[in-house]
């Protein structure tokens, strides 16, 4: 995979976007979108920015390219290596792990076949631990895609792995039946809203 | 408890609509030109009477803190920047207030940033959380054409811009300093002060750096007058304020109380109480892992408040209660934490930067009880060293959880240490 030279420039669509993300920002400041635009890259790149995706944006904004590299190195959420179709990040931070986040980590490598920081060899799966998602209340909590999925188990993240590898789209937030952030018991509060 | 008719986020879990006509429904953007018109130094005086601290960890009053913006402009213009970064372990509020209650903040935002004089509001929200950025910007289009934000917003005659700025993960720019970074495009390290930003902060120009939830009360506590606000908790520790309760409990949530509630009512009457029961409790962080543990002992009678809280070596931190039942490997827990600051420390700092390092190395050996007793005056001596020696708080709060863990259950950690005295051991940096 990392013999191939990678090329990349902006799609039509994302050079669009990519305008009105430096549009919010004072003129003159354009550095600012800096963080977004790598976002844009990365998802317009399967997931991850090889170096010449963090070229282009640095010509885009007109910036030395270091000023990219120490930005797309210094945040977790940039790839700088290729993952899988679905990247599944489980917290493991200590309200996660205080309410088994090994277990769903357990569950994870099981149902993969996978170590933390592998990918599976169909390319499909990548499995990372990560830090606080702030979600505690809903912990364990996995993300994947766009989405987090929340009060975790070893069965309900087998299922869930099962579900994705299926082609289906799981239903995001609580994989136990639970609003949201409320109890799982019923709210006691806020029992009149609607 | 708290009556709901006292409770500001009335969708919290997100039963109701969170567009503008459900927040409007809930009473968001009633009445805000009125508000406006009542002119800058009616709101800061009215925050400063409410008695509010801010909401994002730290307490500092939100009234002073809002009138430390210049009165008469250089030239340059001013920002309110909204600090939605949330990342501390065990809290979990804004991202409620974002993604089901979205117009309380945007109100706010323009309450602030007219009381403060500035042209727009940048939310700086972190990057995972992707949805609730979705959410949000949908809420800004619908204000706009509604015609309450941007020219002649409410139709007050004041212009304002509300942006969403998107993090990518770092713990760090939290931190005010390193947001102002982040915001700017660079990576989040924390820049000295002074000076404060209300002098120079984003690109230059005097700004204010608030939690999301210090504004989205404001228009809350605006309408309903400071008295109203101040009528909850203790004096200097007003307020209703949400909690998060993780952990140990039957019924993990998120829920809105009267400041100064006592830990144990908050924890039996809205999280189900502690697993296996109340006499089950080890230990509380009650705000956020920065916040040294407090023992079962404490917990029996402490008050949920800033004050109450600093008065047994702890703090309300941004309220997230993360409660551990007797089964919890104590050192595990506080090692995993030093793991997450040793992962979030930016670097810059060689206490913080080598430090955190040492900090979760040594807590992993203990908790194997691969080590020697007099090595945990050793772990202490690190934790002080880096406490106060760095350029902000990170290096602080990497530090606390291991004061409060060897200040409350040092014979424990003794215990688990002198079955294995007598095997040769490692040096400490190992």
């Amino acid at each position: 995979m990392s013999a191939k030279v990678e090329a990349f420039t902006f799609s039509a669509e994302n050079v669009a976007k990519a305008k009105v993300i430096v549009a919010k920002y004072p003129s003159g400041k354009h550095q600012s979108a800096l963080l977004p635009l790598l976002d844009l890259a990365q998802r317009q790149h399967g997931g991850w920015l090889p170096r010449a995706a963090m070229d282009h944006v640095a010509a885009f904004l007109g910036l030395a390219p270091i000023r990219v590299y120490e930005v797309a190195t210094f945040y977790t959420m940039y790839n700088l290596k290729p993952v899988g179709t679905h990247h599944v990040q489980v917290c493991t931070t200590t309200p996660c792990w205080l309410r088994g986040s090994d277990q769903v980590v357990d569950a994870c490598r099981k149902r993969l076949g996978v170590d933390v920081g592998e990918t599976t060899p169909d390319g499909k799966f990548t499995l990372s631990e990560v830090e606080c998602l702030a979600a505690c209340v809903n912990a364990p909590v996995a993300w994947i895609g766009d989405d987090f999925y929340e009060d975790l188990d070893g069965a309900s993240m087998t299922k869930l792995l099962d579900d994705i590898a299926a082609g289906k789209q799981p239903k995001p937030g609580p994989q136990v039946k639970r609003q949201t952030s409320a109890p799982i018991s019923g709210a006691k509060t806020l029992t009149k809203n609607s | 408890m708290l009556a709901d008719s006292d409770r500001i986020f009335t969708n919290l879990y997100g039963t109701g609509d969170w567009r503008l006509a459900g927040a409007r429904a809930r009473g968001d953007w009633s009445g805000t030109k009125d508000l406006i018109a009542k002119g800058e130094d009616w709101i800061i005086d009215e925050m400063k009477q409410s008695g509010l601290r801010g909401r994002g960890g730290a307490g500092f009053p939100t009234g002073m803190k809002w009138s430390f913006m210049p009165k008469k402009s250089d030239g340059r213009p001013q920002f309110l920047v909204v600090n939605a970064d949330e990342g501390e372990p065990g809290t979990c509020k804004d991202r409620d207030m974002m993604r089901h209650d979205p117009h309380k903040l945007l109100e706010g935002c323009l309450l602030a940033g007219f009381a403060m004089r500035c042209q727009a509001a940048y939310i700086y929200i972190r990057g995972e959380l992707i949805r609730e950025a979705e959410v949000l910007q949908a809420a800004i289009d619908e204000a706009y054409d509604a015609g309450l934000i941007g020219k002649n917003a409410c139709g007050s005659g004041y212009d304002f811009d509300i942006f969403v700025h998107r993090g990518a993960g770092a713990y760090i720019c939290g931190e005010e300093m390193a947001l102002i970074e982040s915001l700017e495009g660079k990576p989040g390290k924390p820049r000295l002060k002074p000076p404060f930003p209300a002098a120079s902060g984003v690109w230059g120009c005097p700004t204010t750096v608030n939690n999301v939830e210090t504004i989205a009360v404001a228009p809350a506590i605006l309408r309903r007058g400071a008295k109203w606000f101040a009528s909850f908790g203790r004096p200097n520790n007003t307020g209703t304020k949400v909690f998060c309760i993780s952990g140990h409990v039957n019924a993990p949530c998120n829920v809105e109380e009267s400041m100064s509630i006592p830990m144990r009512e908050l924890i039996e009457k809205h999280a189900g109480g502690v697993r296996g029961g109340w006499d089950n409790l080890l230990a509380v962080i009650p705000g956020g892992s920065s916040t040294p543990l407090i023992p079962k002992s404490v917990c029996d009678t402490v008050l949920m408040d800033f004050d109450a809280l600093r008065d047994v070596k702890s703090g309300l931190g941004t309220a997230a209660v993360i409660v551990m039942d007797k089964s919890t490997d104590l050192i595990k827990a506080i090692a995993r934490l030093a793991k997450f600051y040793m992962h979030e420390s930016c670097g810059q700092c060689t206490p913080c930067r080598e430090g955190t390092g040492w900090l979760w190395r040594m807590l992993e050996r203990m908790a194997r009880g691969d080590a020697k007793v007099e090595e945990i005056d050793l772990l202490l001596d690190v934790a002080n060293e880096i406490d106060g020696h760095t350029i902000c708080a990170l290096g602080d709060a990497a530090a606390w959880p291991i004061q409060g863990l060897i200040r409350h259950f040092r014979p424990m950690i003794e215990e688990r240490i002198l079955p294995k005295r007598l095997r040769p051991l490692p040096n400490a940096a190992e």
